[in-house]
């Protein structure tokens, strides 16, 4: 995939929308930023490598109104079917530009591989990439500081686009469940207990895991802001963190495409993606039901069956 | 902790009106002995009920929850307990995942007529609540 390739689709896209959303570089060599283009001239600063990290379209529900091209990975891909299925955007509004992933970078994990030192260049090859820092340089595989949502990827080629940049590929590793997951499910009760307590207790409730979500459309009605209802107040305990973290899982039962976003912004280094992954397991165990997949399809919880073929009595 | 006399602990009971609470109303007026533990709040229907207020009530004070609404296919209100059914039985899997055992949420259908099948619920329940002891997550310091 060239850089050349993408740019051309850009600018083509840019003559029948008002914006096309793609990526730049950021602050430094380690970290890409949102690139909004409106002019011509805005394309010069396209990027496109694994350091292209953010769902861009989050932008979407709120531009519903208006014509944009965004540039998307598969996961961002599936965020869009999310949005489709909810009514959330209009189709005929978003041109998307597909790009088939190998797989992004966790910064986080990069960053500690190279002990945090400050950053001066950064080059990628096929499956790897070499940092430069003052105490030296260190190479890296791509695979070994991808973010917990790659190790469990089943869709890196778009599942909708209008433009397919480069090649379908495919990479299934087989590992459905989360490492994170697989061992939390062989503690205890009360070590679970403890070990999300820990977690949460981390939380600073700066609301960035939210903001960042994709599928949390709510805006200023977020019912953990207001006032009326009052579901959490502002004192700092710990029950009203745990509060917080379940109305954000709860409200993306059987929405959340796994994109990763909430666990990428949260300064607090709290696995939030988690508990939705969790719930992703029962939704499709239940209803035989993946987010993001399927245009057509209903979210488990804004329907219903008579005879829940997978939902048994309990007894007492 | 077994030669003190059990302690009071504190169960809620999301009852929907037309079916459970009037259930537990007949169940009072047929003189049924029902465990004082419980504390009922009666909801329109049990799709008013958010798996939210289960998870409000443990993380404030509660040990066990209780929701019961009408049959499947009996809803006042046609569909409520279908929408109810599902987000129950998520949350009824989500708890344990969190660390609190899901023996302490049970969700169930009982019409306004079973008063005895509801005296049966809620004193089963009463009785496993009492068995797990209380659950304690909730704490007043600020931290
Ligand atoms: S989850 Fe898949 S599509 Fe998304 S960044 Fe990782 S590999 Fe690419
Ligand atoms: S981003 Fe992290 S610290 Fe901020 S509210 Fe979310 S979990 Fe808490
Ligand atoms: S009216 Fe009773 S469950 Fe809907």
């Amino acid at each position: 995939m060239t850089v050349e390739k993408l740019k051309e689709t850009v600018l083509d896209t840019l003559k029948d929308v008002e914006l096309v959303m793609g990526y730049q570089m950021g602050f430094d060599a380690l970290h890409a930023t949102p690139l909004f283009i409106r002019k011509k001239e805005d394309a010069e600063r396209l990027i496109w490598n694994p350091l292209c990290v953010h769902n861009l379209t989050t932008y979407l529900p709120s531009l519903k109104k208006s014509r944009v091209g965004v540039v998307v990975k598969g996961c961002d891909s599936r965020t869009i079917i999310q949005f489709l299925q909810e009514g959330l955007i209009t189709r005929e509004n978003v041109t998307i530009i597909g790009i088939p992933c190998q797989g992004i970078i966790s910064v986080r994990k990069v960053l500690k591989e190279i002990e945090y030192e400050p950053v001066e260049e950064v080059s990628f090859n096929s499956d790897s990439m070499t940092i430069k820092t003052l105490k030296g340089s260190k190479t890296l595989k791509i695979e070994d500081v991808w973010p917990d949502k790659c190790i469990t990827c089943k869709y890196p080629t778009p599942l909708i686009y209008d433009y397919l940049i480069g090649e379908p590929v495919s990479f299934d590793r087989g590992v459905e469940v989360s490492q994170v997951i697989k061992e939390l499910e062989g503690k205890s009760l009360n070590e679970r207990l403890a070990y999300w307590q820990k977690e949460f207790d981390r939380c600073i409730r700066c609301y960035a895991c939210r903001n960042a979500c994709p599928l949390c459309v709510c805006q200023d009605s977020c019912i953990a802001e207001t006032r009326e209802p009052h579901w959490i107040s502002q004192r700092l305990t710990l029950n009203e963190k745990f509060m917080f973290h379940m109305i954000h899982a709860l409200h993306l039962a059987g929405r959340c495409v796994e994109c990763g976003e909430c666990a990428r912004v949260c300064p607090m280094d709290i696995p939030v993606n988690i508990l939705k992954k969790k719930i992703n397991l029962d939704m499709k165990e239940l209803f035989g039901y993946v987010p993001g997949v399927n245009a057509e399809d209903k979210p488990p919880m804004y329907t219903f069956n008579v005879d829940e073929v997978n939902i048994k009595e309990h007894g007492i | 902790m077994s030669d003190i006399a059990p302690k009071e602990l504190k169960i809620v009971g999301f009852l929907c009106n037309w079916c459970s609470y009037g259930g537990a109303d007949t169940a009072g007026v047929s003189r049924f002995k029902q465990p004082p533990d419980l504390r009922i709040i009666r909801v329109p229907c049990s799709g008013r009920i958010d798996p939210l207020f289960v998870v409000k009530a443990l993380l404030n004070g509660a040990d066990g929850v209780l929701v019961s609404g009408c049959h499947p296919r009996d809803c006042h209100y046609s569909d409520g307990n279908f929408y109810a059914r599902r987000r129950l039985e998520m949350l009824k899997r989500l708890l344990p995942f969190l660390g609190i055992d899901d023996k302490r949420f049970h969700y169930t259908w009982i019409s306004a007529s079973e008063g005895q099948r509801w005296q049966q619920t809620v004193t089963a329940f009463v009785k496993r609540i009492h068995e797990l002891g209380p659950l304690n997550l909730k704490e007043e310091k600020q931290s």
